[in-house]
């Protein structure tokens, strides 16, 4: 991880070594050639020679050193241009995040319906009121750009308006312009940063198209675009006076958007570098040790994009029809054991083991997903992200049936109806042809256990699947597992941070530490804390539990219906 | 300083969240007090309105009638002095968004102390105080929320509070995104905090055994209706409603809990 913050993106060194030649040509071109590029010389439109590599314009001036004086100039209103921009967009943009509601209402709207006007024509309407000239051309470009960064600064602004710092800091009472300066505007810096650079591009571009049209610089001063404007009357006798402005045109338009580019690789961390695909220690594959195991998982071991292991060599089996569960606290390995088991791990991570197996299904090679698919169910933390929010649940809930088991869209449609009732889902012809956000987080989930029911799977893998919901809905769900698991002989592995919910569940549970299995047990040791490692004896002192509870007779006669293994 | 009179009070509270025919009323009549020195635990499914009562108390939201008392103060009424509101301070509940990730963890208590200035140095000390308060040491002040995990985090949102030199203190389920270990960590500072600084708190939670843990009454609440109230023991022991018969009959691993049936 640390070598890889430090490494700067090639276009970034590109971008500020082009913009530094640029500044140097700036400062340097002036003091050294404003004689050659403003004094009026004998020969007029003259071919290139070594005195002039570019010839001279129509009154005798050297072209190459005109176009190398120009760019402080350029650079100067560019930058004027981009400044103003900037600070009056992002005052705009994120102080309306401090002011009431109603107020930001009415500017937000006012912006959106001057971003719809395309800038330049804003541009070129201002600088025709302001008359031409160097000043009304930055003025004109620099308002022109306004609303755009107004927009997006207060859309970046929005994202973290709301989070609990701003809202703490408000209730402690910091004053509005406060909370901006303080809080909003360097969160939001970074990506400033590179629009910045790209505003600026977008700037040098739009004064020079002014300038080109005559709008901007006036004689005798000359920027890129007034010498454009200068080589076209004589474009066809002297095509090269084109060639000196259009070049530093595009190398500063270049220098810029590759800065711009290069900051914003820099600031997102999924393109710093490329990342290595961590290579697994190849392992001898070996003899089932336990024949008689629907999954059989032996030496498996995780290894992270970085190379550390976040499993370490486990070896643990489930037996058919059984519950186990998979305990630990976050970091402990507990889900990455899971994601390998389907093969679904993250890119980059590695998986080996010597035998992973469920049934005579190889599960190290991977190769037959079709199977994969059928004979393993998921069932994950967070019902709504499991969905597309935008489609029908019918159409998603009988994607198994229809791409795993070939039915028809008619039958996979029966079958999932069938499904959902069996899950206790009311109206489910009803639940079928509605939105993901129309149900709630326990009918939800209940619907993708419904789904991935369909392919009779052999193991349920649940990782987390009732951490998102409520006490009520979760034991139902819990229910729900048990009951699948008691009918249809459905094997579960379920993994959870919840010692209670496990003990509840599972016939036999595995703590996880820090990618390792540090304790075995059954559920009934589990119920009667007879734990030996230290750390399952921390955690279950930890969980805080519902001791003194009211228990009635008939209580005690249901509470016997628990299977205990 | 008088035992068992309320220090906050809300009676027949109303609150509508939204406009005109999408509002959505989600606290009903909801009346409640806490004593001083007391903590009182607010529970209930998700809907059921805990977070709106801290949102209220504080100010985010404003009731559409019913009375807020603080201390004698009616929290309703416009010209309430921020002095008062800042004797009540909220604690949030995700510990990766409550602190600002560019500013240093003095700088963030700073800016409690004195929220204008927000300047460290005159306020040394009672920073590293607060940060003592809950156990954190003084290297912490220079170093920034990244370099924290979610538990010190929370310790952190903990001490902001505390360095106001609050009265009551709502946290608003401030151990749900950690683990149980970190978890019992918490409680047990919380614990330790309320008996050391006889401090009066709300503490919003889903989870009942981590209410009974720690607080001394109970308040449980469903789609925005105070079914019940009264003391952890007494509600544990022998609840009065059906729903928080439901709700511990709900508890995997709890004597009452069926998996089956």
């Amino acid at each position: 991880m640390a070598d890889q913050r430090k490494r700067i993106p090639a276009s970034l060194i590109a971008g500020l070594v082009m913009l530094a030649v640029l500044v140097i040509v700036a400062v340097l071109a002036p003091l050294f050639l404003s004689g050659a590029a403003t004094t009026i010389g004998p020969e007029s439109r003259a071919q290139p020679s070594p005195e002039h590599l570019l010839g001279t314009d129509s009154l005798g001036r050297d072209n190459l050193s005109r176009a190398l004086v120009a760019t402080g100039l350029t650079l100067l209103m560019s930058l004027a241009a981009t400044v103003l921009s900037v600070v009056a967009g992002v005052l705009i943009g994120g102080l309306v995040w401090v002011v009431p509601r109603l107020l930001r209402e009415i500017v937000l709207r006012v912006v959106d319906s001057t971003v719809a006007f395309p800038s330049l024509i804003l541009a070129l309407v201002i600088a025709a009121i302001l008359g031409p000239g160097t000043v009304s051309a930055v003025i004109a470009i620099g308002i022109a750009g306004i609303p755009a960064f107004a927009r997006i600064t207060s859309n970046m602004t929005a994202a973290i308006a709301h989070k609990d710092f701003i809202v703490t800091a408000r209730l402690l009472g910091v004053p509005g312009i406060m909370v901006f300066a303080r809080h909003l505007l360097p969160n939001i810096g970074g990506p400033l940063l590179v629009l910045i650079a790209s505003s600026f591009a977008l700037s040098l571009l739009e004064i020079s198209a002014l300038s080109f049209v005559g709008l901007g610089v006036q004689s005798p001063d000359f920027d890129y675009g007034r010498l454009l404007n200068e080589a076209l009357p004589s474009i066809f006798s002297q095509p090269l006076q084109v060639v000196g402005p259009s070049v530093m045109l595009i190398f500063a338009g270049i220098a810029a958007m590759l800065t711009g580019d290069g900051l914003a690789a820099r600031m997102d961390p999924w393109s710093r570098g490329r990342r290595r695909r961590a290579r697994p220690v190849p392992l001898p594959a070996a003899p089932s040790a336990v024949p008689d195991a629907l999954l059989e998982v032996r030496d498996l071991t995780v290894t992270a994009p970085s190379g550390a292991d976040v499993v370490k060599g486990i070896t643990f089996d489930i037996g058919p029809g059984e519950i186990v569960g998979l305990v630990g606290e976050s970091g402990s390995g507990k889900s990455m054991t899971a994601m390998a088991v389907a093969g679904l791990q993250p890119e980059g991570v590695a998986v080996s083991a010597r035998t992973m197996r469920l049934g005579d299904l190889d599960l190290v090679k991977g190769s037959d997903k079709s199977r994969l698919a059928r004979d393993i169910g998921l069932v994950y933390q967070d019902p709504g992200g499991t969905f597309n929010p935008a489609l029908r649940l019918g159409g998603q809930l009988t994607e198994v049936a229809r791409v795993r088991l070939g039915h028809s869209r008619r039958s996979a449609h029966d079958l999932l109806v069938k499904s959902l009732g069996d899950m206790r889902v009311r109206n489910p012809e009803e639940r079928m042809s509605q939105h993901p956000f129309q149900l709630s987080g326990g009918m939800l989930q209940r619907a993708i256990i419904a789904s991935s029911l369909v392919t009779n799977p052999r193991l349920i893998i649940a990782d987390e699947p009732t951490t998102a919901l409520d006490v009520t809905v979760q034991a139902e769900v819990l229910r729900i597992l048990k009951r699948i698991n008691r009918d249809e002989g459905t094997a579960i592995l379920f993994i959870s941070h919840d010692i209670g919910v496990v003990e509840a569940l599972c016939d036999r549970i595995l703590v996880m530490r820090h990618g390792e299995i540090i304790e075995r047990l059954t559920a009934a040791q589990l119920r009667a804390g007879e734990v030996e490692h230290p750390y399952t004896r921390a955690l279950l002192d930890a969980t805080p539990r519902l001791t003194e509870m009211p228990v009635t007779p008939e209580m005690l006669e249901t509470s016997k219906e628990i299977p205990i293994a | 300083m008088l035992e068992n009179t309320p220090l906050i009070e809300l009676a027949g509270v109303n609150v509508s969240l939204g406009h005109g025919a999408r509002a959505s009323h989600i606290l009903k009549d909801v009346s409640l007090s806490v004593a001083r020195g007391t903590t009182v635990g607010l529970v209930g499914e998700s809907g059921s309105g805990k977070s709106t009562i801290a949102k209220t108390v504080v100010g985010i939201h404003r009731p559409s009638s019913g009375r807020i008392t603080f201390d004698g103060v009616d929290l309703t009424s416009p010209g309430v002095s921020k002095k008062v509101r800042r004797r009540i301070q909220l604690v949030p509940q995700d510990p990766y968004s409550s602190l600002d990730p560019r500013r240093t963890i003095a700088q963030t208590l700073a800016e409690a102390i004195d929220p204008v200035a927000a300047r460290v140095g005159p306020h040394r000390r009672r920073i590293l105080e607060a940060l003592e308060m809950v156990s954190l040491d003084a290297s912490t002040a220079d170093r920034y929320p990244h370099e924290f995990s979610g538990g010190q985090r929370q310790r952190i949102a903990i001490a902001r509070a505390l360095a106001v030199g609050p009265e009551l203190v709502i946290a608003d389920e401030i151990t749900s995104a950690l683990d149980v270990s970190t978890q019992a960590e918490i409680l047990a500072l919380l614990n330790r905090l309320r008996r050391d600084l006889s401090l009066t708190m709300v503490f919003i939670s889903h989870n009942l055994a981590v209410v009974r843990a720690l607080c001394d009454e109970v308040v449980v609440l469903l789609h925005g209706e105070v079914v019940e109230h009264g003391q952890v023991i007494d509600v544990f022991r022998r609840p009065q409603s059906d729903y928080t018969r439901r709700l511990l009959e709900s508890v995997p691993g709890g004597p009452a809990f069926r998996l089956v049936g």
